[in-house]
């Protein structure tokens, strides 16, 4: 089977500066591959190069150097968007336009005619949980609303491989839940999902394989457990009705101890620690548990890592 | 094709809901009923006058509308990028670029119907009201039917001055392009002094540069037949052919460059 997505040494320069305009390097170099029906993320910090990479996907830019194909087919080929669906970042369309209006519109680009076009408009607004403001102009709608509205766009086609970039941003806690779930029925669909994102919750729960980016460089990829060391780092615990002893005996074991409102404290315990022993040792004391969590490293942390780790970033060179 | 009417389409849907043609439309309405006034206070003499006023608020409205909605068009789209969900669909740049021609010049047309049809009812209430001792001395009827043929012209004239706009606002920002169509508008009706200019200079490098501005620049005299229409004089079938012709090619070669470089160019 050939990789539904696939890049070689993909690598775009913008010009930068106005009076002696040099190469600012956006993406350097990258090499990947995406199975079908599988659902990649590609994950970093803002200026990665994400949305980069995902308009040279679309051909809205060109490649410095390099190649991508998608479907078997280099991205110039207009044929092979008749199976793709993309929502860009901060997606904007036209004011004047309805919601359901925009959807005939690119329903109908797509080909699509007669009874079919309205039934795939309802399916994907509803799909994208968008209720009557469906019939109000774009220029009304609010962040989220739009964002809903450029999901539904992209699945207008019933597209065979996705492009998100960002999919969730502007949504509010419900929305991102939504997308969430939409993206799980699309890989049930066995549809390949290829979604861009900083949050880093979102990918965890979703994608089969990453690809991490810092500065334009692919620093890690393949499945999340394998790139990121879930080692235990620590214990967070929380505790009320702290006496004056007790807290000095938190003081001894732990990191760090950080009072925190109506008398309470965060106490930061290294891995070492027992924090059941040691709570039933303070229990004696009178000290009230209020919760307690491991904590592991995040994607957070392995980004804040990366990008501490890489060098100030150069500009030029080729 | 079908991507290019499409396109075209929603042009036009985005002209019609978008206020400003109204207003264009509106103003040179109360212009051509002005004209009728200012001809009553001349005391009804001068037919000359409303179709004057008339033929030149089509255009120069026309021309408002070509320019302030033409360079919108794209320059807008790339600026807010709803170009990236277009182009992300099955639509070439050359179909977008097309489609956006078509539904401009589409616009135009019917706004130039609209007014059009209010000039003709001006000069029709002026035939019916005006005694038939005035009307003999009228160089041509009022509702004459060869006003169709200025119009026509007109018409023709803005959709070249439309590609032209589409031209620059493809590769320069919106304030830009619109400086630059209305220079090349304002250059193109004095386009055939270039060619005299020639004769006038010393400088055989100014001559040159001369010669080769009239053969680049587009030349919109030919499409200003107003004074013969209103003063009853023939204009010739072969020169509207030719300068319909002329348009035809201008207005190609115009959109196939346009596609070039929109084709080539990176949305950032
Ligand atoms: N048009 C542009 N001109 C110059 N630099 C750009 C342009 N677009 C993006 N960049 C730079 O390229 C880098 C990658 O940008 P982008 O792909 O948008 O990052 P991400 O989507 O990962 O946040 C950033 O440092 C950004 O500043
Ligand atoms: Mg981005």
């Amino acid at each position: 089977m050939t990789a539904a997505i696939e890049t070689e040494n993909l690598t775009k320069d913008f010009p930068v500066g106005f009076w002696r305009p040099r190469p600012y390097r956006a993406l350097d170099n990258l090499t990947l591959q995406v199975e079908a029906g599988e659902v990649f993320g590609l994950l970093g910090p803002n200026g990665a190069g994400k949305s980069t990479t995902l308009k040279l996907l679309m051909q809205l830019l060109y490649p410095t150097r390099g190649t991508a194909r998608i479907l078997g087919r280099p991205v110039g080929d207009v044929s092979v968007r008749q199976r793709l669906g993309f929502l860009a970042e901060n997606p904007y369309y036209y004011d004047y336009l309805t919601a359901e209006e925009l959807l005939s519109y690119f329903a109908k680009l797509f080909g699509y005619r007669g009874d079919d076009v309205p039934t795939r408009v309802t399916r994907v607004l509803d799909e994208a949980g968008l209720g009557a403001e469906r019939r109000m102009r774009l220029r009304q709608f609010s962040k989220g609303m739009l964002q809903r509205v450029a999901l539904a766009q992209a699945l207008i086609n019933d597209p065979e491989v996705v492009f998100l970039d960002e999919p969730m941003s502007g949504l509010d806690p419900l929305g991102r839940k939504q997308v969430r779930d939409l993206i799980l029925r699309l890989r049930a669909r066995g549809c390949t999902v290829f979604f861009c994102s900083h949050i880093l919750s979102d990918a965890e729960a979703l994608c089969s394989r990453v690809a991490i980016m810092a500065q334009g460089k692919m620093v890690a990829s393949g499945k999340l457990v394998e790139i990121l060391a879930f080692e235990l780092k620590g214990w967070e615990l929380v505790v009320a009705n702290v006496t004056g002893e007790a807290r000095a005996e938190l003081d001894k074991r732990a990191r760090q101890v950080t009072p925190l409102a109506d008398g309470r404290f965060m106490v930061d315990l290294p891995p070492t620690a027992d924090p059941a022993r040691l709570m039933h040792e303070l229990s004696g004391r009178g000290i009230e548990l209020v919760s307690l969590n491991p904590v592991r490293d995040t994607l957070e942390d392995y980004f804040v890592q990366t990008v501490a780790a890489a060098a100030p970033r150069q500009t030029g060179g080729v | 094709m079908r991507a290019v009417f499409l396109v075209a389409g929603a042009v036009f849907k985005e002209s019609v809901r978008d206020r400003v043609p109204y207003g264009m439309v509106m103003f040179a309405v109360l212009m051509i009923a002005a004209s009728y006034l200012i001809s009553q206070l001349t005391a009804g003499q001068d037919l000359k006058i409303i179709k004057d006023l008339g033929l030149a608020a089509l255009s120069i409205f026309g021309l408002l509308i070509a320019v302030f909605i033409g360079i919108g068009l794209v320059s807008k789209e790339v600026e807010k990028k709803s170009v990236f969900g277009l182009l992300a669909k099955p639509v070439t740049r050359a179909q977008f670029i097309l489609g956006k021609y078509l539904g401009l010049v589409l616009t135009l047309a019917v706004n130039l119907v609209v007014m059009t049809v209010a000039f003709y009812l001006v000069l029709f209430y002026m035939d019916m009201t005006m005694p038939a001792m005035v009307k003999a001395g009228w160089p041509a009827p009022a509702p004459d039917p060869r006003l169709l043929i200025a119009i026509g012209l007109i018409v023709a004239e803005l959709a070249l001055v439309t590609a032209v706009a589409l031209f620059f606002s493809t590769f320069s920002s919106p304030l830009l392009s619109a400086l630059l169509t209305l220079g090349l508008w304002v250059a193109g009706h004095f386009n055939s002094d270039l060619r005299r200019f020639e004769n006038v200079v010393d400088v055989p490098a100014a001559a040159w540069v001369a010669r080769g501005l009239y053969y680049v620049l587009p030349n919109l005299a030919p499409f200003n037949v107003k004074a013969e229409v209103v003063y009853g004089m023939p204009v010739s079938a072969t020169h509207v052919g030719y300068t319909l012709l002329y348009a035809l090619v201008y207005i190609s070669v115009l959109l196939t460059a346009a596609t070039a470089i929109f084709r080539r160019r990176d949305f950032k």
